[in-house]
């Protein structure tokens, strides 16, 4: 900070002011004060340059990402609008058999939720857990909402035998607190038994750790093709002279700019069974017109569209890190006695793992999220765990379900994206 | 990238393999975008190359699926002259679509790089407060995935004041889901970690004694800020830019989120047809959006020559 072309030091230092062994400014201040005067300014006229887009960033992505995942153990659809039976499980442990108080409860929360027509909402809620309830509670509250006589127990077996049923009694137990980790639970395919105790649910029930694990092994698949693919061509792209590697840098960067739904749409022409590639396979003869390959709908269409569109993201890392390294070493290791298989694998290899780790993680982070892809090109064996959130989102409308899954899909992301910024830092991120 | 002279046979066969592999694999990365252009002019409504056209048969050709991009919802497809021209301008689906992507591209992209260039000139100070953290913060909407990020915001953005209850305030000032700004707003988010990317990579190369320079002889910030910092950095304000155009012109999951029936892009009307009936008027736009990609990506290329050369980078 000694440098007099330094803008926010208008120090200048004068060996008069030095009195009682502190260095002072020319208007008579410590030198010290002086300067960490001047760097706080620096530091918060450089804050103030970052503000406006930090606060936009976390009103418009932060906060409605905290909101969505609140839902996922948050859900007082239930608690909210049925507060007295609530109550009643809040005072009764777990296996006390519904009383008559608990009807009545039961009873006079039905009616007064019928009334204010918020009985769907208690409705979807408990459906979440029992499927199939939630036309049990519009329907008995269509019928409840004239007024209800006692005895509360019969004149509700009497609209439906199905309220005596044990597992909605324990649905509903489970819904009567607004926090809960049953979505948690569910995500992982467990359940509360009715003692209160964690089960895995049946086993044709079980899709979701089973979509995680497909989640994770494909796109560790897809990563490890990106790389068998994009290490070749990075190393050539390298190791070209300037002006022929530029131009098959086209053919790299030209995928990377295009459209993803383009690049999608093209894979569902090539690999269809009346497409491209089939036809070209009668053609030849390879395989005859009756058996023609099922590319496509599957996994196989997912795992060749993913890998082509994921393939500039490991090419281009590794080839920035494989510019900068010096051939003279492979060529020291040669003239010494290495085989070329050996000075590959000992000198050059080692060299290119930072581009390898860079572009392998960014692959791999982004693999875990994709939606678009899989849902045009997957069928139902090329479905991710981004697909299934949609799904919860816009066809079962169990939010909560949907916030569950995301905030496990996007805590193992942050991981990964944790672990990208240590090994790799944000700023040596480059596009193109 | 020739073979040494003191290569051995084995060595030999093993390099021109490796040519052979590189040059398929480079095939593989460009064929798909290249078939679906001659496809688009198939006189057949067949994904394939019927016998016309691999004969090269006039016939086998035409442009049909680039008239239906315009009569596709279209009042009177059949009027001829200006009729037809007004007509598909104020109805054609792919016209409305077109107009709503530049739209809605044109101001994200305009927040986008405003906010991220004021950002990224923050970042690269070296006196930045938390700057890992906060970079971090920054890049973030461009790695969480996306179906996250925009169920996120379908909640947000049906009701964007809902937290300020929590601080006493009313909670209810409308609706950003179905509106325009919404999907602005959103697709801004989806840009900026683009900007601060390529803007920060551009500061990394500026040299600072340049603005010094600047104000020992008399200029104040802001005269510095537009005569000396902006016209360095500017090819890569702009190739952020294009890259935020980009993104919100190629975004579809949060479009599907939030966006209403108004709100209607390409994307998303190519994820409709695509769902529902996929036909080759598809074809006609994937081969739009390629000859689109091609300007992009000339454009940033001449942008990060010129900002190596005025940056006195020669190319390595």
């Amino acid at each position: 900070m000694a440098n007099a072309l330094d803008p926010h030091a208008a120090i200048v230092t004068t060996a008069a002011g030095e009195t009682d062994g502190t260095l002072t400014t020319a208007d008579g201040r410590p030198l010290a004060r002086a300067l960490a005067r001047s760097q706080r300014r620096a530091k918060r006229r450089a804050f103030l340059l970052v503000l406006p887009l930090l606060a936009f960033i976390l009103i418009t992505f932060v906060v409605p990402i905290g909101q969505m995942l609140q839902r996922s153990f948050y859900n007082d659809g239930f608690s909210a609008n049925m507060p007295q039976i609530s109550a009643w499980f809040a005072n009764n442990p777990r296996g006390t058999p519904p009383d008559d108080a608990a009807w009545t409860a039961l009873a006079t929360d039905l009616q007064a939720s019928a009334e204010e027509r918020s009985i769907g909402v208690v409705g979807t809620r408990i459906n979440y857990d029992v499927p199939g309830t939630r036309s049990l509670f519009t329907s008995t509250g269509r019928k409840v909402r004239r007024g209800l006589e006692p005895p509360y127990k019969e004149t509700l077996l009497a609209i439906d035998e199905q309220w005596q049923s044990p597992q909605l009694w324990s649905a509903m137990r489970n819904a009567a607190t607004p926090y809960t980790g049953n979505f948690y639970l569910a995500a992982l395919d467990r359940t509360r038994a009715d003692d209160g105790s964690i089960e895995q649910v049946p086993e044709r029930q079980q899709v979701y750790v089973m979509l995680f694990m497909r989640t994770f092994w494909l796109s560790l698949l897809i990563t490890g093709l990106t790389f068998v693919l994009g290490f070749p061509v990075a190393h050539l792209l390298a190791t070209l002279p300037m002006r022929k590697s530029n131009l098959l840098m086209i053919l790299v960067l030209l995928p990377f700019w295009t459209s993803l739904l383009v690049r999608t749409t093209s894979w569902m022409v090539l690999l269809q069974q009346q497409g491209v590639i089939n036809d070209l396979l009668v053609w030849v003869g390879v395989i005859d017109n009756g058996q023609r390959l099922q590319m496509i709908y599957n996994r196989t269409g997912t795992i060749i569209a993913m890998t082509h569109i994921l393939l500039p993201f490991m090419i281009l890392p590794l080839y920035s890190v494989m510019r900068t390294i010096n051939p003279s070493y492979v060529r020291a290791a040669r003239s010494l006695g290495a085989t070329s298989w050996t000075a590959f694998r000992r000198i050059y290899f080692p060299q290119t793992l930072p581009g390898l780790g860079a572009g392998a993680l960014l692959v791999f982070i982004l693999a875990v999220g994709y939606y678009i892809t899989p849902a045009l090109v997957g069928g139902s064996s090329g479905q991710l765990i981004s697909n299934m959130i949609a799904t919860h989102m816009t066809d079962t409308l169990n939010w909560s379900m949907a916030a569950a899954l995301a905030a496990l899909l996007l805590a193992s992301v942050l991981v990964l994206y944790w672990l990208y910024d240590r090994l790799v830092g944000i700023d040596n991120l480059k596009l193109g | 990238m020739a073979v040494p002279t003191y290569a051995t046979p084995l060595e030999r066969i093993w390099h021109y393999t490796y040519l052979v592999m590189c040059g398929l694999i480079l095939f593989f990365l460009i064929a798909p975008i290249v078939v679906i252009i001659p496809l688009s002019f198939n006189a057949e409504p067949y994904f394939t190359f019927t016998d016309k056209m691999r004969s090269f048969d006039p016939e086998g050709y035409s442009l049909r699926w680039y008239r239906s991009l315009l009569t596709f919802g279209m009042q009177n497809p059949d009027a001829t002259g200006s009729a037809f021209w007004s007509d598909a301008w104020a109805n054609a689906k792919w016209v409305q679509a077109a107009k709503n992507s530049i739209i809605i591209g044109f101001f994200a992209t305009l927040i986008a790089t405003g906010l991220g260039t004021l950002a990224a000139l923050g970042l690269s100070r070296p006196e930045m407060p938390l700057r890992r953290a906060i970079m971090a913060t920054l890049i973030s909407p461009m790695i969480v995935p996306l179906i996250i990020t925009a169920t996120g915001m379908f909640f947000f953005y049906s009701n964007p004041c809902e937290l300020l209850g929590m601080i006493g305030l009313p909670t209810n000032c409308g609706r950003l889901a179905g509106t325009y700004l919404g999907v602005i707003l959103a697709h801004a988010t989806l840009g900026i970690p683009f900007v601060i990317i390529t803007v920060t990579a551009t500061l990394v190369g500026f040299d600072q004694s340049l603005n010094r320079a600047a104000a020992s002889l008399g200029a104040n910030p802001r005269t510095t800020f537009f005569r000396v910092t902006m016209p360095l950095i500017l090819p890569g304000v702009i190739s952020g830019a294009l890259f935020a155009f980009v993104t919100s012109f190629d975004e579809v999951v949060a479009v599907l989120f939030i966006a209403g029936p108004d709100q209607q892009t390409i994307p998303r009307q190519m994820w409709n047809g695509i769902r529902e009936q996929i036909s080759p008027a598809i074809l006609a736009v994937a081969t739009i959006l390629v000859l689109f990609s091609i300007a992009l990506l000339a454009s940033v290329e001449l942008l990060r020559r010129r900002s190596e050369r005025i940056r006195g980078i020669t190319p390595h």
